[in-house]
């Protein structure tokens, strides 16, 4: 199945923006952090279609990933 | 700092300077002082901008010290914008070089005869008050030009713009940075009108031959300071990602988040957010030869600022906030990193709150006055504010006036003050604290955003009732404590999640006063600054139902998620319950 990827701030470094990532059926949220190259240390907080999710969620056909690394602000 | 100043404007004969003793407000800094005196002092029914009110004007209990980070200044006074207590919060050199000359609080006090335009200058030798009518009416880059001729660029600056001098209620007041820019204001709440109430137009200090400010204990500070900064450093928000990309880099994770107020608070998804993120002005601001990773003071360790300049690589403002980029970026339907960083001077220059000022405009797009979108169209109307023409003046007076000036119900407000770059329908926590903080909408007040939704301090889900009353009362807390210190809030990301480095800003207030304070009395200091503040608000007319958000957040459900906000009125009531 397709998912769609993206990354945010330093995650950007060296890797990319955002991407479609083929996983197989019954992938996990932990399996898109590992598809993208994300060290899972590095994923401090992921969205999957806007809400928070752990790494063993899993994912449908379509799903949007967003992954970021630790960050804060106000 | 065992020394307030007292300044009546008013005095026959020209303003009289008082020196007193701190005496009761001993062990008081920031925001516990500025509060504990305006609670005491200012009649609570009094008009904010008459006589009986002050304006008191305090650097926290570490600043003008070597901790690291402590230089941040609180302003307290009666709000024009709220009817309560206000306590609005600067970076900028203002808090280490007073505290360096010695001075807990300057208050300016009383009656300013009309037309007053009062200079204050204040240096180790002592202080002196004139009346500089040659500075009336001038925007804040162009006074500091001026100063700078007078007095040098070592000075530090508190001034207001046209819109103090107008009195008008969404009015801030600037604090000069290292580079004597006039860009960290004490924004929220008309401080800014009530600086000019008093006919104070500027006030510099100058701390040259003034030493740093001796910790009792030299060897436990040190040690204390060591680890302070260790600890601000190790954490990867503090020590890494607010370097890189300053506080916007909030834009993408709220509006991915889909609490990213967009149109007015209308929907909670921006399309041009990825335009405006602080990824993208951190990559415009190499490429033009500005500094993404600056500090606003001296000391500073985190260092979010940064300077942003034009096309032709000249500097425009500092790096806009991420409440900045939201208030005139999505929040009016602009995507334009320039036209937003051209709104953010302006704002520095007429003197006004980045934050008021987007949630009005956006207030004013929906009025019809300009379109969603139109960044040339907000620039000019934020520029009468600077002419003082009618419709400036309105714009000038926030969101609640304006939309109650253009017949509309959707004026995104509590207590009369706009809120800030979250939507508290699909982040209810910060919605708890924008209800019922004694500020009004106030993210700063108990930043429920770290734990809803940056897994800061643990993870409590936005999207739910369960369990935000209780974080936004510990934060309220906690934060009502952390701003009588001095310390910049953002240091909030590493003593939430590391106890060695809280214990370390403990350390640092204990070497310096000789005390051995524990979490405990850190809690009851929070608890009590916040206590008088709901006293004061009560004495002024507030009443519960003060605090509750305005009724359309409960009945227009925002998109993506669809949510209204669902917490209950008689649980809003029980935040304080402790
Ligand atoms: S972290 Fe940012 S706001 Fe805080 S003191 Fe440093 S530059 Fe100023």
């Amino acid at each position: 199945m397709q998912i769609a990827v993206k990354l945010f701030a330093t995650l950007r470094d060296g890797r990319f923006e955002s991407a479609p990532i083929e996983l197989p059926i019954g992938a996990l949220v932990s399996d898109a952090i590992e598809a993208a190259g994300v060290p899972p240390k590095d994923a401090a907080v992921v969205f999957v279609n806007g809400r928070h999710a752990e790494p063993g969620r899993p994912l449908s056909p379509g799903d949007a990933v967003a992954i970021f690394p630790p960050v804060g602000g106000g | 700092m065992d020394t307030i100043v007292r300044i009546d404007v008013g005095a026959q004969g020209g303003p009289k300077v008082r020196k007193e003793p701190v005496g009761s407000y001993a062990g008081y800094g920031g925001r516990a002082l500025t509060s504990m005196m305006v609670a005491r002092e200012v009649p609570p029914l009094c008009h904010p901008l008459g006589p009986e009110n002050k304006l008191v004007i305090a650097p926290g209990l570490l600043s003008g010290t070597a901790a690291g980070q402590s230089g941040r200044l609180s302003v307290g006074c009666k709000s024009p914008l709220t009817g309560g207590i206000k306590e609005a919060n600067a970076g900028g050199q203002a808090a280490q070089v007073m505290a360096r000359l010695g001075y807990a609080a300057i208050v300016l006090e009383g009656a300013a005869p009309e037309g007053s335009c009062f200079l204050i200058y204040v240096n180790k030798d002592g202080i002196g008050v004139e009346n500089a009518p040659q500075y009336k009416g001038l925007e804040n880059y162009d006074l500091i030009e001026e100063i700078k001729k007078r007095y040098g660029e070592k000075v530090a600056c508190i001034s207001i713009g046209p819109a103090g001098e107008q009195r008008l209620a969404a009015a801030s007041i600037a604090c000069t940075d290292m580079e004597m820019h006039p860009t960290r204001h004490a924004g929220r709440g008309g401080v800014g009108a009530v600086m000019g109430a008093k006919g104070v137009k500027i006030i510099v200090m100058d701390d040259a031959g003034m030493p740093m400010r001796q910790p009792k204990d030299a060897e436990k500070f040190k040690a204390a300071n060591k680890a302070w900064v260790e600890g601000l450093k190790k954490h990867p928000v503090t020590g890494s990602g607010l370097p890189a990309y300053g506080t916007n880099v909030l834009t993408n994770i709220i509006n991915e988040s889909g609490g990213f107020p967009t149109y007015n608070f209308k929907q909670g998804q921006f399309d041009g957010a990825s335009k405006i993120s602080g990824e993208s002005y951190a990559a415009m601001m190499v490429k033009r030869g500005g500094q993404p990773t600056h500090g606003c003071h001296r000391g500073c360790v985190i260092q979010c600022s940064g300077i942003y300049n034009d096309a032709d690589g000249k500097f425009l403002s500092k790096q806009p906030e991420y409440e900045t980029v939201w208030a005139h970026g999505a929040n009016c339907g602009i995507d334009d990193m320039d036209a937003i960083a051209m709104l953010d001077r302006l704002d520095d220059d007429i003197g006004l709150d980045t934050i008021e000022m987007g949630a009005t405009v956006a207030v004013a797009m929906e009025a019809g006055v300009l379109k969603f979108g139109d960044a040339k169209g907000a620039i000019e109307l934020i520029k009468e504010i600077g002419k003082g023409t009618p419709l400036g003046r309105i714009i000038g007076s926030g969101a609640a006036v304006t939309a109650k000036a253009f017949g509309l119900e959707r004026a995104p407000v509590v207590k009369g003050q706009a809120m800030p770059a979250y939507d508290p329908r699909a982040i209810m926590g910060i919605g708890v604290t924008y209800a019922t903080s004694p500020m009004g909408a106030d993210h700063t007040a108990g930043y429920a955003i770290a734990t809803n939704i940056l897994k800061v301090g643990g993870y409590v889900d936005p999207l739910k009732p369960e369990g935000q009353i209780e974080l936004s009362r510990n934060l309220q807390i906690a934060t009502a404590a952390i701003d009588a210190t001095g310390m910049c809030l953002f240091i909030a990301f590493a003593v939430l999640d590391q106890p060695e480095t809280f214990q370390a800003m403990l350390d640092l207030l204990n070497a310096f006063y000789g005390l051995s304070m524990t979490n405990d009395d850190v809690v009851a200091l929070g608890k009590a600054v916040l206590k008088a503040e709901r006293d004061f608000n009560a004495a002024a007319g507030f009443t519960k139902e003060a605090d509750r958000l305005p009724e359309y957040f409960k009945r227009e459900a925002i998109a993506p998620h669809n949510v209204t906000f669902g917490i209950k009125d008689e649980d809003l009531d029980k935040v304080f319950n402790w």
